[in-house]
């Protein structure tokens, strides 16, 4: 499957979160033939589900991205324009002043393609006590223009944690899912961030790989692909780096598209449904995470952002954040949930049980 | 009785042998599960040939369940068909060493 392009702008009706969470709520699930997450819940005891401690802010800076992966839940590409304004910029410091906030996330789209992005990774380190500023890079984006060649460097100055997302080891999977020529120029940014200290063995430069699979099946054990990434990696391309993620594909946006139209989607969601493990289900990144779209609205995870969901509570803007009110809710949930509970779950970062 | 043999769903019910015999299907249940562990064989060789051994008894359900175990244990499609070589040529060596039996039995009847 090649689009070039975002389900956005082809006019796609999956565009819609709307008609995502329609297809979702609908077939084996509303007619018995799967139990609904909720239901799946009750049955372990384990719903509703309520935030434990905030830790992670994971800030999502915008929707454009110089790629458009097959299987994006973002739907993002060149072709969207949706980014966050300087004075949500400011909310979101102004947050991260005011409250205990470990670890700062920041995604997209490509988050470097933000005109402030410098500015507010410099403005996180300067003014606030945030110890880890984690940013999602797809590797290419380093390469793409020669106004992203200093990022390597930026990212040591500032200590920032590179999470880079790689689908495979090998280049036809890679750009299967990414497109052509991506896995090339993501060995030689590796190599580039490798050169700068990042991922090898020992270095504080933190350096970690997400793999998600390429196609209608779930991510296998995550040690086991660390060994294989790691081998393959260094024999190949003398790369390092320090761990590996596994993330379980969500049903929603373009992997929703795809598991539509290869037929795939009805057996893929009772392939999640059947390895719900309630062990993950205690541990799904929303009960510690709070993500920020681009336009400062609050939700429980960038998975519920994309589909709308915003957090249920009376504050659900950045704006007029408010910890105690924000913290005591109720998660919102729906099918697509099963992606962070089956198997070993999944998470931004990996495997969760 | 539906008008096929194979339902891909009785895979998931595989599970429900035990029901009429739990003693059995338990302790099977348990060897299967320890065989396929990671051991001296990683459990990636393990799911290989499983692969190649479900061609050689042409069983549907092992056939969907090592294509998908393959899959997420990031085996290649390339290393999937060579594994089937592997299943396919003993099979057919072990149908063409037979001709040495006929060949010998030939000859001792023959004049
Ligand atoms: S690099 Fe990430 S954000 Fe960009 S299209 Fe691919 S999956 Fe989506
Ligand atoms: S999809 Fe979001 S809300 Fe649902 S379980 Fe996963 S992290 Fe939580």
């Amino acid at each position: 499957m090649k689009n070039k392009k975002s389900l956005l702008s082809r006019g796609n009706r999956l565009a819609a979160p709307k008609a995502q969470l329609a297809l979702l709520n609908d077939g084996p699930f509303a007619d018995g033939r799967l139990p609904t997450f909720t239901e799946k819940l009750d049955q372990y005891n384990c719903g509703p589900l309520r935030p434990k401690l905030l830790e992670i802010l994971q800030i999502n800076l915008g929707y454009m991205c110089n790629q458009v992966c097959a299987h994006c839940h973002v739907d993002a590409g060149p072709d969207r324009k949706e980014i966050m304004t300087r004075s949500t910029l400011e909310d979101c410091l102004s947050v991260m002043r005011q409250h205990t906030i470990v670890t700062v996330d920041l995604t997209g789209g490509a988050p470097e393609m933000h005109p402030d992005f410098r500015w507010f990774v410099t403005q996180i380190r300067a003014t606030t006590a945030v110890k880890e500023i984690i940013v999602r890079s797809n590797l290419t984006i380093l390469l793409a223009n020669k106004k992203f060649h200093d990022l390597p460097d930026f990212f040591v100055k500032n200590k920032v944690h590179v999470i880079s997302s790689l689908p495979f080891y090998k280049k036809n999977k890679t750009d299967r899912q990414r497109g052509d020529g991506v896995f090339q120029q993501s060995m030689e940014a590796l190599q580039l961030l490798n050169n700068k200290g990042y991922g090898r063995p020992d270095s504080p430069l933190l350096l970690d790989l997400v793999y998600n699979p390429s196609g209608a099946f779930l991510p296998g054990d995550q040690q086991a692909l660390e060994t294989d990434f790691k081998r393959a990696l260094k024999t190949d391309f003398g790369i390092d780096f320090h761990h590996l993620f596994t993330i379980t594909n969500l049903p929603i946006s373009r992997f929703l598209e795809y598991l539509l139209a290869s037929e795939n989607y009805e057996e893929y969601m009772q392939t999640l449904v059947e390895a719900f493990n309630p062990l993950a289900a205690k541990n799904v990144m929303c009960t510690n995470t709070l993500s920020v779209s681009w336009d400062g609205h609050l939700y429980d995870c960038d998975f519920n952002q994309m589909l709308q969901l915003k957090i249920s509570s009376s504050v659900d803007h950045i704006h007029n954040f408010e910890l105690g009110k924000v913290q005591d809710r109720s998660i919102v949930l729906g099918q697509h949930c099963y992606g962070c509970t089956a198997g070993a779950g999944s998470s931004c970062q990996g495997s969760i049980a | 009785m539906k008008n096929n043999y194979y339902d891909p769903q009785d895979l998931k019910k595989f599970g429900s042998i035990s029901d009429w015999q739990p003693e059995l299907g338990d302790k099977f249940f348990a060897y299967y599960n320890s065989v396929f562990a990671e051991g001296e064989l990683s459990a990636r060789e393990k799911s290989l040939i499983a692969l190649a051994v479900s061609h050689v008894v042409q069983c549907p359900y092992c056939i969907d369940a090592y294509t998908k175990d393959g899959l997420q244990k990031g085996i290649e499609k390339e290393e999937m068909m060579e594994a089937i070589h592997v299943g396919a040529a003993i099979k057919s060596g072990a149908a063409l060493v037979h001709g040495v039996q006929m060949m010998n039995r030939h000859d001792q009847l023959s004049m």
